[in-house]
């Protein structure tokens, strides 16, 4: 049997304040683990509303390797519901986005649902005339996860039936969504585009440490950014403005002390972000009309305040990542202990000039795309600890950067941006999250294993 | 060097293509115009790189830093190096016009990039927009579309 088991104790020797054990990144066992009680166990974003905007319109995705599905019912509604007929198991629908009318059909034996999950019909009714069926499960439509929440267009669902409700999981971390979505002076947005997807031979939660590891920016990534600043250098001397692309580049290559002073938070259950008081994206230049659209919108002081939030990375536990000022969410896909899909979505400000969308995909294609000099810069350093993670001999992951004994877990709290609090905070909240649904028998199972 | 022939066109498309295999940066980077761009869709027939999502729209000083960078000391992502292979269809002259000093060709192609024991293999179209500057052609636009654009890649580092 393998190491673990569904032993809380076990995996809670996994995680002490200052370092985690390999295997919770190497562990195909801890990775089966994590798609069991990890994320069944918390809110996980599943999509946008705006890519439903009408009634039938339905959009597919994953949580934690289980295909689900999020609809827009005739009353305006969005269901998230499990993406399998109850008859054979066969998915519903297999398009990325599409409309399916008012039912679901299931294209193997014509299963019938409505868009909010309810049974509609199922053919050849004599077949099932002297069964049980009518009362079983399976005639009670689309299977449901435990809980979703729409939150400001933002779709989450929690797939175990019981557990921490969408309030209490996020509590004040919603306020980055907030001012993503308050940077449009319509108050909305809309995600327009594909998302670029980017497939990396490493563990998830090395992506996700990594949005708030602000000591490798201007060592990992001195070869693009910093190729980009001495390339401009030399072309600035022939005269023309900074371009666009410049500045994206170019703040990567900050020093330590610019992101010190640059903050960082962290919130219970596992969120946090850096860049609390400045960031490195605070100094690109105004895009013309856009701020007076805002002062009408909102009056100058409410304006100034939504447009002096520079946070850098939002990190909602467990997997995904929000750019308020760039406007854009990364969703960090775990498909085995060393294989992780990244999708990187974009969002249009509504009434917003263009030429802030047209930042938002430049930067998404210049940091986030397969194609991205930045991105594989990050690549090489998570695919080389992936591999040198295997070494025995020191079995350990540090995490202990401005560590203070006494720590507060779990907590509200803000810390020096170069900190690896956020880290500490995730893996706290992991351990949170992996072991609340394991009861004692996975200990009594294990040891009668032994 | 006005009277650009087909043959002038296809011989422009396989020597950029050698001069990326051979990994001679430097000359290639020399065959585009200075308001030059090196464009990648991800959507298919696309029409819009700046409020589309693209792999790379990238300017010439854009490629110059993926030019330079590549030969960097601190360049991680190769140690070890890239190396890349085209095998092109033989390109489709789409237009000749010398009054409009514009000439388009179009070129089916599999491209291969392999480092260290990996080797990964792409397949998609190629299409040039060349014009004549003192006396020689120069690209304006190479617009690359692979076939499955919307696929999860790893690592591209090199170019098509």
């Amino acid at each position: 049997m393998s190491r673990h088991q569904a032993d809380p104790a076990l995996v809670k020797a996994l995680v002490t304040p200052e370092r985690v054990h390999r295997d919770v990144y190497t562990s195909p066992e801890i990775f089966r683990l994590e798609m069991e009680h990890l994320f069944a166990n918390t809110w996980v974003y599943v999509g946008h509303a705006s890519q439903i905007p009408n009634p039938g319109d339905y959009l597919s995705t994953e949580i934690g390797g289980q295909p689900v599905l999020a609809s827009r019912h005739k009353d305006g509604s969005i269901h998230v519901l499990r993406n399998r007929c109850p008859h054979k198991g066969t998915k519903i629908v297999s398009e990325t986005c599409g409309n399916t009318g008012f039912v679901f059909r299931c294209p193997y034996h014509a299963w019938l649902f409505r868009t909010d999950g309810s049974l509609h019909a199922i053919p050849y009714h004599r077949g099932y005339q002297d069964t049980d069926l009518m009362a079983s499960e399976a005639a009670a439509g689309l299977p449901r996860v435990g809980d979703y929440k729409v939150y400001r267009d933002f779709i989450f669902a929690r797939l175990a039936t019981d557990g921490v409700d969408f309030e209490s999981f996020f509590g004040d971390s919603l306020s980055s969504i907030d001012n993503m979505v308050d940077r449009s002076p319509a108050g909305k947005l809309v995600l327009e585009g594909a998302p670029l997807r980017y497939m990396h031979p490493c563990n998830w939660k090395m992506l996700v440490e990594n949005q708030t590891d602000t000591c490798h920016p201007m060592v990992a990534h001195e070869s693009s950014a910093g190729t980009a600043v001495s390339v401009w250098e030399r072309e600035e001397a022939k005269g023309g403005k900074k371009p666009m692309a410049v500045e994206v580049y170019a703040p990567f290559m900050a020093p330590y002390d610019f992101f010190e002073k640059m903050g960082l938070r962290v919130w219970p259950n596992g969120h946090g972000h850096t860049g609390v008081t400045t960031s490195i994206h605070a100094d690109y230049s105004a895009v013309p009309g856009y701020f007076d659209q805002m002062v009408a919108a909102y009056g100058e002081a409410r304006a100034k305040a939504i447009l002096g939030e520079n946070r850098h990375n939002t990190c909602y536990f467990p997997n995904i990542m929000v750019k308020g000022p760039i406007q854009t969410l990364r969703v960090f896909r775990p498909i085995a202990a060393d294989r992780t899909l990244v999708e990187s979505y974009t969002f249009r400000l509504v009434d917003a000039p263009d030429m802030l969308f047209e930042r938002t995909l430049m930067y998404n294609r210049l940091i986030n795309a397969p194609t991205s000099i930045v991105g594989h810069d990050d690549l090489e350093m998570y695919e080389r600890a992936q591999l040198g993670l295997h070494a025995d001999g020191y079995e350990w992951v540090n995490i202990q950067r401005l560590y203070q004994p006494g720590e507060a877990e779990d907590v509200t709290d803000v810390a020096g941006g170069t900190s690896e609090r956020q880290m500490r905070n995730q893996f706290q909240a992991w351990v949170k999250y992996m072991t609340m649904s394991m009861t004692p028998e996975g200990a009594g199972l294990r040891e009668a294993a032994e | 060097m006005t009277d650009i022939t087909e043959k002038d066109l296809t011989d422009f498309v396989y020597r950029e293509a050698r001069l990326l295999d051979e990994l001679r940066y430097e000359e290639w980077l020399s065959l585009y115009a200075e308001d030059a761009h090196y464009w990648m869709p991800a959507e298919w027939q696309q029409t819009d790189p700046r409020l589309q999502v693209s792999l790379m729209y990238e300017d010439i000083l854009l490629l110059r830093i993926r030019v330079e960078r590549l030969g960097g000391n601190r360049t991680y992502s190769q140690k070890p190096k890239s190396r890349a292979q085209h095998l092109l269809q033989a390109p489709q002259v789409d237009e000749i016009n010398p009054a409009e000093n514009r000439y388009r060709t179009w070129t089916s192609f599999h491209y291969a990039e392999t480092r260290g024991d990996e080797f990964t293999t792409y397949a998609g179209w190629a299409r040039h927009e060349l014009r004549v500057e003192d006396g020689a052609l120069k690209i304006v636009l190479k617009r690359v579309d692979l076939v499955n654009f919307d696929a999860p890649f790893g690592n591209i580092q090199l170019f098509m």
